[in-house]
C-alpha cells in the first residue's frame, strides 16, 4: 500500500464525498425542506433526529471527520490543477472548472455554516423550538440569505457533478454515451436538489415562519 | 489579387534551456496550401523578422509531416497540435505560435518530451518475451478487442494530451493520460495480459491514474483521436477491481 498512498488518499476522498458527506447532503435538505410546511414540521423532524442512538458518535464520525477529510484533501486537489478554459471551452472543461470553485465555495461556506448554526447549539444548547427561531433569525438578513442561497447551490453543484465523475473514477460509466446520460441525469438532480435547498430556506426566512407555530 | 499577400505569425522564442521567452512577429510570402511547417521553412529562407532586422531562423521539429510521428507539437493559437496539419488557410491570423510549455523547452519551438518515454518505461509499455527458442504462435485476439487496440496504438507520444490536461502541470505530478491509453493497449493483448498487474499497479504509483480530473480534454486534443476517457474509465473500473481483490486476499 505504501507506493499507492496517493491513489488511496484520492478513492478515499471520492468515496467520502458520496458516502456519507453526499448522502448527509442529501438528508439535511430534506429535513430542512420541512419547513416549507411550517415550523412545527420542522422542529418534529429535528427532534426525530435528535432522538437517533450514538447521536454525537454518528455526528463525528458520519459527518464531521469524512468532511474534514474531504474538504482538506480536496483543497489540495483544487489547487493543484492549471485551468484552462480560455483554450478548451468545453461543456467538460468548466464542469472540471466549476467543481473546484463550487468545492472552495462550499468548504467556506460550511464553516461559517456551522460555526453559525451546529456550534450556536453546542453553546446555548437550543430546544428545537429555539433552533428553528435562531434560523429564522438569521435569514432575516438579506445578505445572510443570499449568501446560504449562493453556499446551498454551489454545495449542490459540487454534489451532483461529483456524482457524475465518481461514477467515472469508480469505473461505473466507461463509454461516452454512458457518461453522456449520466450528465443528464445529475443535471436533473442538481435541479430538483437545489430547488429543495432553496425553498426551505426561503421558509426560514418567511417573516410568518415562527407564528405560524403559535397558531397551532 | 496583384498585391502580395503575406501570413502574420507571432512565435513565442526562446535561445535557450534557461532563457527567457520573447515574442517575434514575422511577414512571410503567401502561397497555396501552405502549413505552419512550410511557414516556418519560409523563415528558415529567409530569416527577417517584420521589422526587417535579420535574426536566428526559428527552431522546431518535425519528421512525417503527416500526422504519424508527433514530433511537431506545438501550440497555435492557443490550442496545441501537429504543426503539419496545421493548414494555414484555416487558421486566424495573425497566427500565434508556441512551444508547448508543459515540457521543458530546449529552444524556440523544440520540447523535451523525455517525460514521457520515462511514463512509458515505467508503466511496462510493452510486452516482455523471454527466451530466443521459439515459444509457437501466440493466443488469437477477439476481432472486437483488436479494433479497440488499433484505436489505442494510434498513439505517437505527441504530448498534445499533456498540453491540454488542466492537471498536467509543474505542481501536479500526473504521468498524462496517454499513458493510461497504453497500459490499456498492452493489458488487453493476449500475452500482454500476463503481466497485467505489474502495470496497472505502477499505474497506481504516485502521479498515477488517480490524478486524472475528468476535465476529458485529452479526448478533445487527442490529434489521433484516440478514446482516452475511454481508456481511463476502464481503467479505473480495472483499478477498483484490483484495490478490493487485493485488500481481500492480503
Amino acid at each position: 500500500m505504501s507506493t499507492q498512498r496517493s491513489f488511496f488518499n484520492r478513492r478515499l476522498h471520492s468515496l467520502l464525498g458520496v458516502i456519507p458527506v453526499g448522502f448527509f447532503l442529501l438528508e439535511h435538505l430534506y429535513t430542512n425542506w420541512h419547513a416549507t410546511k411550517g415550523a412545527k414540521a420542522f422542529i418534529e423532524q429535528v427532534e426525530s433526529i435528535w432522538s437517533l442512538p450514538f447521536l454525537l458518535l454518528l455526528e463525528i464520525f458520519f459527518i464531521f471527520l469524512p468532511l474534514l477529510y474531504h474538504g482538506v484533501y480536496g483543497l489540495y486537489v483544487a489547487l493543484q490543477a492549471k485551468n484552462n478554459v480560455g483554450n478548451f471551452g468545453t461543456f467538460r472543461n468548466y464542469m472540471f472548472m466549476l467543481q473546484r470553485v463550487t468545492g472552495v465555495i462550499t468548504l467556506v461556506f460550511v464553516a461559517w455554516h456551522v460555526w453559525e448554526t451546529r456550534i450556536q447549539l453546542a453553546i446555548y444548547d437550543f430546544t428545537a423550538a429555539e433552533l428553528a427561531n435562531h434560523t429564522h433569525q438569521l435569514m432575516q438578513n438579506p445578505v445572510t440569505l443570499t449568501l446560504y442561497i449562493i453556499g446551498v447551490v454551489a454545495a449542490v453543484f459540487h454534489f451532483s457533478n461529483g456524482m457524475w465523475s465518481f461514477l467515472v473514477s469508480w469505473g461505473i460509466t466507461v463509454g461516452p454515451r454512458a457518461q453522456y446520460i449520466s450528465t443528464w441525469v445529475w443535471g436533473v438532480v442538481f435541479v430538483l436538489v437545489s430547488y429543495l435547498g432553496i425553498s426551505s430556506l426561503l421558509a426560514f426566512a418567511n417573516p410568518e415562519f415562527m407564528q405560524q407555530l403559535a397558531q397551532r | 489579387m496583384s498585391e502580395q499577400q503575406t501570413i502574420h505569425l507571432i512565435v513565442t522564442r526562446q535561445d535557450e534551456p534557461n532563457g527567457t521567452p520573447y515574442q517575434e512577429e514575422f511577414k512571410i510570402p503567401y502561397r497555396k496550401n501552405m502549413n505552419v511547417i512550410s511557414a516556418m521553412m519560409e523563415i528558415q529562407r529567409n530569416p527577417v523578422n517584420a521589422k526587417g532586422e535579420k535574426v536566428a531562423p526559428v527552431a522546431w521539429e518535425s519528421n512525417c509531416l503527416e500526422e504519424v510521428c508527433g514530433a511537431c507539437s506545438m501550440v497555435i493559437n492557443g490550442r496545441p497540435r501537429q504543426a503539419c496539419t496545421a493548414l494555414i488557410d484555416k487558421l486566424e491570423q495573425p497566427i500565434r505560435i508556441e512551444p508547448m510549455k508543459t515540457f521543458p523547452v530546449i529552444r524556440d519551438l523544440i520540447v523535451d518530451r523525455s517525460r514521457m518515454f520515462d511514463a512509458l518505461k515505467r508503466v511496462k509499455a510493452w510486452i516482455p518475451i523471454d527466451g530466443t527458442h521459439d515459444l509457437g504462435p501466440g493466443p488469437r485476439q477477439p476481432e472486437t478487442e483488436r479494433q479497440w487496440r488499433y484505436e489505442l496504438s494510434k498513439c505517437m507520444t505527441c504530448g498534445v494530451c499533456l498540453e491540454a490536461c488542466p492537471n498536467v502541470n509543474s505542481k501536479s505530478n500526473f504521468i498524462g493520460p496517454f499513458a493510461v491509453g497504453q497500459v490499456q493497449l498492452f493489458n488487453s493483448h493476449p500475452t500482454g495480459a500476463m503481466n497485467k498487474e505489474e502495470r496497472l499497479g505502477s499505474l497506481l504509483d504516485d502521479g498515477g491514474l488517480q490524478e486524472c480530473g475528468n476535465s476529458q480534454n485529452c479526448v478533445q486534443a487527442c490529434p489521433k483521436g484516440i478514446p482516452l476517457t475511454t481508456a481511463i474509465a476502464k481503467t479505473n473500473r480495472e483499478a477498483t477491481k484490483y484495490m478490493f481483490r487485493k485488500w481481500l486476499s492480503m
